[in-house]
């Protein structure tokens, strides 16, 4: 690896995984001290390697700069000492130094804490995505600021508030009590599903960033699948869902970062080694008797990846979207539900469906209806297209309409 | 938007059929009919399905087994859904599977008790 590129690169991997030892060290009210020593030795390695060349263990370097940056801190600040977590191991020196410990097992267990202790109900969904991509995936405020389509300021204002208040209410960093962990997984399992969808559904032009984005999501849901503690069904279908949509990555957007639908997707550019974890992931989700609405959308994106058009997938896709929606509404399950019920009974009778779904300020909702007019009904279906284009937020979205209009016309 | 409760009443069901997984076997119809409300938002719950065999206590601890000696049609379950008025929870009733089996359905608001 070149030389430009191996700082940022161990940057993205090892910041995480020093961070979230370090906040278990200092505890939730000190994360930012935690940050800060991290930073610090990233800057010194930039300066250092420059002049002195590249370490030959670039990743230990960094350990013991790290640690030695925190014993530095901890000495200067007795009072800081006094309060460290119980977790701290003391090295059998006559010193009493405190011992950072490095190991993979306590860099897993920490950032597991540190999950649940950023998923935390008490603060706003966008705070413990913005501080899962600060904290858990290294991410920097500038990439965390592209990612949310805002500003550096804003997202510093909300990862601040957001560590206030997690010291306010004084979360603790540590793995809930197994009575406990179905509950806390559930609000962990909304951010990750949502972090993921940051990435999927971007609208920001960076699609390395958006790429990292889902990627990072699905390392995180994998960690989980790894503890024992946390390798519930619910988590394994999420992970196939992330896989299923994850594999059509390449093939959703071309050359000019404009947006392939899918039906007009080019298969070989599906990812097989993706879709094959899907469904291995799909297949440990099938344990235990709780259909969870991960497991049901799971099962839907394996359908959308094992075949394009049979009858046979869009009723099972349609028997999917009833269950999905008897478990919880969302304007998207209740307008794919009537593309699928299109396919299944015709046209006409999901157009009866659609308009008495109530969303009529939705452009998708018109995107719909300009399908399923498309065939019989011409200037009803151009109407819809329009309305659709004029709702839309994003210049991907009126283009794809633009040509669906343009098609109609001749 | 009120709350109204749907009372599905038929003559008894045969077996209840258990799907491979040992689910409970719920027939298309049902499912496309509850999936419709569900997309409008106006299913609140797909609610309780009841079982065969009955029970009925009367004052005196007199208990006998379910209705079924005098009636043919017993209650078959219950679901809870979303509509503005009781026209319009009745216009939705109207195409409920149940129909299609010689039976009926009951619609009856419910009363927000406050605690």
């Amino acid at each position: 690896m070149q030389e430009k590129e191996l700082i940022p690169y161990l940057y993205r991997t090892e910041f995480r995984k020093i961070t979230a030892v370090l906040c278990r060290l200092f505890g939730i009210e000190h994360i930012t001290i935690a940050e800060d020593i991290v930073g610090d030795t990233f800057l010194l390695a930039a300066e250092t390697w420059g002049l002195k060349g590249v370490p030959a263990n670039p990743a230990a370097w960094l350990y013991i700069v790290a640690k030695n940056k925190t014993r530095d801190f901890l000495k200067r600040n007795t009072i800081f000492n006094e309060k460290v977590s119980p977790h701290v191991q003391y090295s059998t020196d006559e010193s009493h130094e405190i011992e950072v410990d490095l190991s993979s097992t306590n860099i897993n267990d920490s950032q597991l804490q540190m999950m649940f202790a950023i998923c935390y109900p008490g603060i706003p969904p966008e705070s413990q995505i913005g501080l899962s991509l600060r904290i858990l995936c290294s991410f920097s405020i500038d990439e965390i600021a592209d990612a949310f389509l805002t500003n550096k300021e804003t997202i510093n204002k909300r990862l601040y508030r957001a560590k206030e208040k997690l010291k306010q209410d004084k979360v603790q960093i540590e793995m809930p009590p197994a009575s406990e962990i179905g509950k806390r997984i559930e609000t962990v399992l909304t951010t990750l599903y949502l972090l993921f969808n940051e990435g999927y559904y971007s609208s920001s032009r960076n699609t390395v960033l958006t790429k990292d984005l889902c990627l990072e999501a699905m390392r995180l849901t994998h960690m989980l699948t790894e503890n024992e503690s946390t390798d519930k069904p619910e988590v394994n279908a999420l992970l196939a869902l992330m896989c299923f949509h994850a594999s059509r990555f390449d093939a959703r957007v071309d050359k000019n970062g404009e947006l392939i639908l899918y039906e007009d997707q080019d298969i070989s550019l599906w990812n097989s080694e993706l879709i094959k974890q899907g469904e291995r992931y799909l297949n440990r989700a099938a344990k235990g008797e709780l259909i969870s609405r991960y497991h049901l959308e799971a099962a839907i994106a394996y359908w959308h990846t094992a075949e394009r058009d049979s009858p046979e997938k869009w009723e099972k896709v349609l028997s999917l979207y009833n269950r999905l929606l008897m478990v919880e509404y969302s304007p998207i399950a209740a307008l794919n539900r009537t593309y699928a019920l299109a396919k299944v009974y015709g046209n006409e009778a999901a157009i009866i469906e659609a308009e008495k779904l109530g969303l009529d300020q939705n452009h998708l909702y018109h995107l719909l209806l300009g399908e399923l007019y498309s065939e019989a009904e011409r200037q009803k279906a151009i109407w819809h297209f329009t309305t659709a284009s004029k709702l839309t937020k994003t210049s991907a979205d009126r283009t794809v309409i633009r040509k669906k209009i343009e098609k109609l016309k001749h | 938007m009120k709350e109204f409760a749907m009372v599905y009443r038929s003559e008894p069901m045969g077996e209840i059929k258990l799907t491979a997984e040992g689910n409970m076997e719920v027939s298309k119809e049902w499912e496309n009919w509850m999936g419709s409300a569900a997309a409008q938002n106006k299913l609140v719950s797909p609610g309780l399905r009841l079982g065969n065999e009955g029970r009925v206590v009367k004052p005196g601890n007199v208990v006998t087994n379910g209705p079924y000696a005098e009636i043919k049609e017993i209650i078959g379950g219950l679901s809870v859904f979303r509509a503005d008025s009781i026209e319009e929870a009745t216009e939705r009733a109207k195409s409920c599977p149940i129909l299609n089996v010689g039976g009926n359905v009951e619609v009856r608001e419910i009363i927000q008790m406050n605690g």
